[in-house]
């Protein structure tokens, strides 16, 4: 056989197993909205563990993580630190979210901002937000996805038929199972993931340089600078590494993180899993070995997120690249089926029925959802075969973007007074400023992220409209201090 | 829904100290620590000290 046809045949194998886990995993059980969007809350510490982390390392997190130590270099330290931080936070965060969630049996970000601020227009405003940069985040996963089986079958399988036959298996097993099929092919994915970072981390750089040690000392040698802030690049230095890390360390915003937390059993789920997460992010520090080997191993590409692929292409023997394809377009895989997922719960509850069905049943909604997952699939697949250079600039705004939901969130739980004007003053202030800070390519600010600047203003403005307009709440407020004893 | 306690708080912005606000002090190559530039031996090592500080607070939050 050519290489090209073993990679191909040892990766089709691996997606075949995943595809068929995710098709089963919701077999027996009744299929309701409940079921289908948050596994009918009941997810223990190990699945949750599973589902979070299949969230967090995405395709493009793998590719994205090498890539910037190629490219950009020392700055790409803030990937590492944000994921960590991120759980610090959500150890605070998430347990109150999910005790909230389960009194008013919240099952979307978007439900959250209803029930707290007892507002439609708030709920479809984050839900369509929401959904704008979960498409934007899917469509770097079918993109990654595509670049990943390009280069692991020797360029035999062109991207847009990759990207598209993926995609529909995707949307197949998120239309079958639901999120607990994505949380079975994440088991999978997550297994072989960290085997690939493992072999990849230490044996490239063991087999070009004789250690890890030695690739370092070769890399500073030939490109000085290039491993410490700014790196390679001429804004991203301290001040950015900061701010960037504050604004993503908010990572609960983003809506399927947020919808992953009612999978938990319970609250104690969500601690003992952010005491966990951590250890899950030391094998991307695996993926930054390989990505700074590829500098000398595989000098000059003009796309960085080629770097790790092109370095294993160099090293190992084609079977070895078939499983590390087949691990890749999994881990493309996984996440995209949960971005779709949460879109489309998004879509159908809060934005269709509010404005369409207002008294729609839960069954009826789930049925639109899962039209609606058909319809999400193919806008993302289209952004996806018709990339343009915009979408960076969307991509930045989305992670900046969903930051801006920080507010509404955190004082949703902890304050009684903030009100539901304050909020969506604020949201729509951060959202249009981060935009526009994107959009003219003003982001760094002086060095500082952008989505940092719209938050403070967002805060901001919260506060002033707070204080300036004080007014009973119309929602639910989230239950105060338990009686003593009661725990 | 209760607020955690002041001592939880500090613990947990020890980590945002470490790896985030302090970045000036340990951005840098040398020394290298088992063949690791200094920052990014720094940032390893807190991610695996992080869920230490978490399981203390989780202790605290627990007896309260």
């Amino acid at each position: 056989m050519n290489p090209g046809t073993t990679a191909l045949s040892v990766m089709f194998a691996i997606v075949a197993l995943g595809s068929g886990i995710g098709f089963l995993a919701a077999k027996r059980r009744q299929l309701n909205l409940e079921e289908w969007a948050v596994a009918g809350r009941g997810l223990g510490v190990v699945l949750v563990w599973i589902l979070l982390a299949g969230e967090t390392f995405t395709a493009f997190s793998v590719l994205g993580i090498s890539g910037w130590i190629y490219s950009k270099g020392g700055p790409t330290l803030y990937i590492l630190g944000y994921l960590t931080l991120g759980q610090v936070l959500c150890f605070f965060i998430g347990p109150p979210i999910w005790e909230y969630g389960r009194r008013h049996g919240i099952q979307t970000l978007g439900d959250f901002f209803g029930k707290r601020y007892g507002s439609d227009l708030i709920a479809a405003i984050v839900a369509l937000a929401g959904v704008v940069f979960l498409i934007v985040y899917l469509q770097l996963q079918i993109t990654s996805l595509g670049i990943i089986v390009g280069v692991a079958s020797f360029e035999a399988v062109g991207r847009t038929p990759a990207m598209l036959a993926a995609t529909v298996v995707v949307a197949g097993f998120v239309l079958v199972s639901g999120v607990r099929g994505v949380v079975w092919v994440s088991a999978l994915k997550d297994f072989l993931l960290v085997a690939v970072a493992v072999v990849v981390g230490i044996w490239i750089p063991y087999i070009h340089f004789g250690g890890i040690g030695a690739m370092f000392a070769a890399v500073e040698h030939a490109r000085p600078g290039h491993l410490t802030m700014p790196g390679s690049t001429p804004n991203y230095g301290h001040s950015w590494y900061v701010s960037t890390i504050l604004v993503n360390s908010l990572m609960f915003t983003w809506p399927h993180f947020f919808g992953a937390i009612f999978t938990a059993k319970s609250g104690e789920t969500i601690r003992k899993n952010a005491i966990m997460m951590p250890f899950y992010i030391l094998p991307l520090a695996l993926i930054v070995f390989a990505g700074c080997a590829a500098i000398l191993v595989a000098p000059g590409l003009k796309n960085g997120d080629l770097a790790l692929l092109s370095a294993v292409r160099e090293t190992f023997p084609p079977w070895v690249l078939g499983v590390i394809g087949g691990a890749g377009a999994l881990t493309a895989m996984v996440p995209a089926a949960i971005h779709i997922l949460t879109a489309a719960t998004l879509v159908a509850k809060n934005v269709y029925r509010p404005l369409f069905a207002p008294a729609m049943s839960d069954d009826n909604i789930g049925r639109v959802a899962r039209v609606a997952v058909v319809v999400i699939t193919a806008v993302a697949l289209y952004l996806s075969v018709h990339s343009s250079t915009t979408l960076v600039g969307l991509l930045i705004l989305a992670y900046s973007g969903v930051g801006q939901f920080a507010p509404g969130i955190v004082l949703g739980i902890y304050s009684r007074r903030v009100t539901s004007a304050g909020i969506l003053s604020g949201l729509l202030a951060g959202l249009a400023l981060t935009g526009y800070l994107v959009f003219t390519h003003r982001d760094p600010v002086g060095g500082i992220n952008a989505g940092l600047v719209g938050l403070s203003a967002n805060v901001v403005i919260v506060a002033a409209v707070t204080y300036l307009f004080p007014r009973p709440c119309t929602g639910s407020l989230p239950v105060q201090e338990e009686p003593q004893g009661a725990l | 829904m209760r607020k955690p306690s002041i001592w939880s708080i500090l613990l947990a912005s020890v980590p945002f100290f470490g790896m985030c606000f302090s970045v000036a002090l340990w951005d840098r190559l040398e020394p290298h620590v088992l063949g690791l530039p200094f920052n990014l031996f720094w940032i390893v090592a807190w991610n695996a000290f992080t869920p230490a500080v978490l399981l203390v607070i989780y202790r605290i939050e627990r007896h309260r």
